[in-house]
């Protein structure tokens, strides 16, 4: 069409099966106003090369699923326009930190394992059934969690954190903000339960206060002050444990 | 060829809310069971996380469930079977509560009770929300939960191609793993599908690039009739061009719709007075079927809005003020402002309807249970006859928590009852045939692109099998989807042919199953000689018949020919059919019945 303006994307390839390391492939595609990053590796995919992969789903950055580095950034890619990127070329290639499984599809299981490790969902104090009725939360305690149960799972802030770059071993920014989303929920009493992921040196103590995860955060979450939150309880625990040899397991 | 396999009680195939909850429900029911929840993509990740608004579950001293359920079965346009329905509404306060405990973080009165907002076609106000991200919260506070129990094994992201049936009973599934792209056999004496709807099949739709079908397709092809497959809903409020949801919840906390002329037009199609609002059940509180279908006439009219995706009329927040908007609408807020370039504090968002949920799905009865021995499903791939013609706007997020529950639990009875491996050897051979095919489209040679024969599949719904429809236009999109089911058989060809992690393979197999649920729709749309609810006709049948056509449609498949239809009977237990009332109609009529 005339007048049609185009951009080149750049994009990572790598198939662990045929490639001994990560390349970019040029593509040129059309693009208006209101394109999105992830709408240009579709046409890609759709009209160009069916081989080109990566993940997508919701296409309204609610589902976590098309995470990737756009010229650098982490960013997901259906809330990426490439009008903010032209004259291009824009550069996108797999999130950083996390082993590339093929293109720009990452291995996303270490993450799942610390959430799970972490147990990042509500432990009550006592077994409620539906005949007890709802707990009475007040907005203002919901408060104290809610911008941290905003998390998405998209791991953008593990492709942000230089710790967990430098140190796999680092729980990272999302799981320990979800812990903290459920430490600080009225209804929750499972903080014991997890503080061992907690005060671990590859807990909290891990952070280096850098803040990018909260920078590209696409949720506001948050998470480097869901971390330096926690700090001071952290010490706490840390002291309270030379007073009290069970000190892991008691009380705060 | 399928070296790999995996013995289990129960077999549940979908991530999302329904899947989940049905996990959760075999869990507690049977610690013991060894439960394996397989999905295509990682849980959160499923399209549960999408929906907005609410979920619905009487909550109010002023409402009932006789209130619920009249306005269900109302809504339905009389098509709901009411035995259903009445178990429904009477399960869905209590899931709300088990949520609550599970720690969904409903929005909150300033006394710490969960609060709830108004919907479309709903009486009073009874969906619980979460702000407007209550499918996200939902999903993820299930998905969290399902931590907590080590009998549920997860296979994250691996495909179901097929069902395994072995002397008329379900047996398993053949699955691929994504990241190898080696099939892995799954066998279990009880499976639940709880893989979603099929709004994939129209080009403009709400709905996340996974919700292709496959679950009905498989049930489909393996004698499971699919019920009511031409109730096809479109959401009136979506974004032009991308179909991006803008939830019924800015109805529902005021927002209102006009037209060209800047009129709330929706007066002009028996859903007046426009005031006193918001009031429900009126104006922009009528039911989905109703806003879609009167948008369609402003646009034939020439009273709609051009914006550069296509025609819209305008949805207007702002006399809610921005504290309001900000607290209740945070996501659409940020939808709004990123995707189509509108604060919404400022400005109206152009909006126009799209796909949003398939209506119909595999028949179940109220446990789940679908019409082959071992298989049960249950969420939006089920068909469970409390949607009837129509949905009402947050009975989906319930059903799949009272429907994903109970489905759990009758699995779980069925597992311990049947015991496993009494089907090991022929799950065995069938496990190998059904992986022949999909390994055997990795070395076609010749066939057309993938996104052509999707494109074509769209072009046909959207023109054909749209918001109105008529019999001229359902007889071509049958022939058009015949023709396509045969160009996909002759070839499609892919550019890649490795296994690992082969996304293009993956949407060539989904888009197989898709065609086949389309065709479904499309048949079962033309055999409808009727207008009812979201199925409304502008040909000689154009109002409702309830002499000839208040049944449910089935459409059986018979393999590369059309489907064949018959019809089965509806079930009413206390509400005998009425015409459908909204605003001043349904006032006057004190509010009764409609």
């Amino acid at each position: 069409m005339a007048g049609e303006r185009t951009i080149t994307l750049e994009v990572q390839r790598f198939h662990p099966e045929a490639d001994e390391a990560p390349y970019l492939q040029p593509y040129t595609i059309p693009f208006s106003e209101g394109t999105s990053v992830l709408e240009g590796l579709q046409h890609i995919k759709d009209r160009l090369d069916g081989s080109l992969t990566f993940r997508w789903s919701c296409r309204m950055a609610v589902c976590g699923s098309c995470g990737c580095m756009i010229d650098g950034e982490p960013a997901l890619a259906c809330r990426a326009f490439l009008r903010d990127y032209a004259p291009g070329p824009v550069r996108v290639a797999p999130l950083d930190h996390l082993p590339i499984r093929r293109d720009l599809v990452v291995d996303q299981s270490d993450f799942l394992a610390k959430l799970e490790r972490a147990r990042t969902y509500l432990i009550p104090a006592d077994e409620r059934t539906p005949a007890d009725g709802a707990y009475r939360q007040t907005p203002e305690e919901m408060a104290d969690y809610y911008d941290y149960a905003q998390c998405i799972n998209c791991l953008l802030c593990y492709a942000a954190c230089p710790q967990y770059g430098w140190d796999q071993a680092f729980t990272g920014p999302a799981v320990l903000a979800l812990v903290q989303r459920y430490d600080l929920d009225s209804r929750d009493a499972g903080k014991d339960a997890r503080r061992a992921v907690v005060n671990a040196d590859t807990g909290v103590w891990g952070c280096t206060l850098v803040g990018y995860c909260s920078e590209v955060c696409p949720k506001g979450v948050d998470p480097a002050r869901a971390i330096n939150q926690r700090k001071p309880a952290s010490v706490a625990d840390y002291l309270l444990g030379w007073l009290r040899p069970s000190g892991g397991e008691g009380t705060p | 060829m399928t070296e790999r396999s995996v013995d289990s009680d129960l077999v549940i195939v979908g991530g999302g809310g329904a899947g989940l909850r049905a996990a959760i429900a075999a869990a507690e029911a049977d610690p013991g069971l060894r439960i394996a929840l397989l999905s295509k993509v990682v849980p959160m990740r499923s399209h549960t996380v999408a929906a907005e608004g609410g979920a619905a579950g009487v909550a109010r001293a002023d409402d009932s469930l006789a209130g619920h359920f009249t306005d269900t079965v109302a809504g339905g346009d009389w098509l709901c079977d009411q035995d259903v329905v009445e178990r429904f509404v009477a399960a869905c306060p209590e899931e709300m509560v088990r949520l609550e405990q599970w720690g969904c973080p409903w929005s909150r009165q300033a006394d710490g009770r969960p609060q709830v907002r108004f919907f479309g076609g709903m009486t009073t106000q009874r969906s619980w929300y979460a702000a407007d991200k209550t499918g996200f919260h939902l999903l993820h506070t299930l998905f969290q939960t399902t931590l907590r129990y080590p009998g549920i094994e997860r296979y994250d992201e691996y495909y179901c191609a097929d069902l395994l049936v072995d002397d008329g009973e379900a047996c398993g599934v053949l699955a691929l793993e994504i990241a190898s792209g080696e099939p892995v056999r799954f066998s279990a004496p009880a499976v639940i599908l709880a893989t979603g709807g099929a709004g994939r099949a129209y080009g403009q739709n709400t709905n996340a690039g996974i919700v292709t079908g496959e679950g009905m397709a498989m049930a489909y092809a393996h004698g499971v009739p699919l019920r009511d497959m031409e109730f096809v809903q479109w959401h009136p409020t979506t974004l032009p061009g991308s179909g991006i949801l803008i939830t019924e919840g800015c109805r529902g906390e005021g927002g209102v719709l006009t037209n060209r002329e800047g009129r709330r037009y929706l007066q002009d199609y028996g859903l007046g007075p426009p005031e006193p609002w918001p009031r429900p059940k009126a104006m922009e509180l009528g039911p989905r079927d109703w806003l879609s279908q009167a948008f369609w006439r402003e646009d034939q009219a020439g009273r709609t809005v051009p914006t550069a995706q296509g025609a819209a009329v305008q949805l207007d927040l702002r006399q809610l003020g921005e504290a309001r908007i900000l607290e209740r609408l945070p996501l659409i807020t940020d939808v709004a402002r990123r995707f189509a370039g509108v604060d919404p504090l400022h400005a109206p968002i152009p909006v126009r309807p799209a796909v949003h949920y398939t209506m119909g799905g595999i028949p179940t009865d109220a446990e789940g249970a679908a019409p082959l021995a071992g298989l049960f499903a249950a969420g939006e791939c089920a068909s469970t006859g409390i949607h009837g013609a129509n949905r009402l706007g947050s009975n989906s997020l319930a059903e799949l928590l009272v429907f994903g529950r109970a489905a759990g639990e009758a699995a779980a009875r069925r597992a311990r009852e049947a015991g496993r491996r009494r089907h090991a050897r022929a799950a065995a051979q069938l496990a190998e045939a059904a992986a022949r095919p999909a390994l055997a489209m990795l070395r076609n040679e010749r066939g057309e692109r993938v996104a052509a024969l999707r494109d074509a599949l769209h072009a046909t719904m959207e023109r054909h099998v749209g918001i109105f429809r008529n019999q001229a236009g359902l007889e071509q999109a049958c022939a058009d989807l015949a023709e396509l089911r045969e160009r996909y058989r002759r070839g499609v060809r892919l550019d890649d042919r490795s296994r690992i992690y082969n996304t293009e393979w993956l949407s060539a197999l989904e888009l197989g199953h898709t065609l086949q649920v389309a065709e479904a729709m499309a048949c079962s749309a033309r055999a409808r000689l009727e207008s009812r609810g979201a199925h409304r006709r502008d040909d000689a049948y154009s109002e409702r018949d309830d002499e000839r056509c208040l049944v449910h449609t089935l459409a059986h498949a018979r393999g590369e020919a059309a489907p064949a239809l018959e019809h089965a009977p509806v079930t009413i237990t206390r509400a005998a059919p009425q015409r459908r009332a909204y605003g001043a109609a349904a006032e006057a009529a004190g509010g009764e019945g409609a």
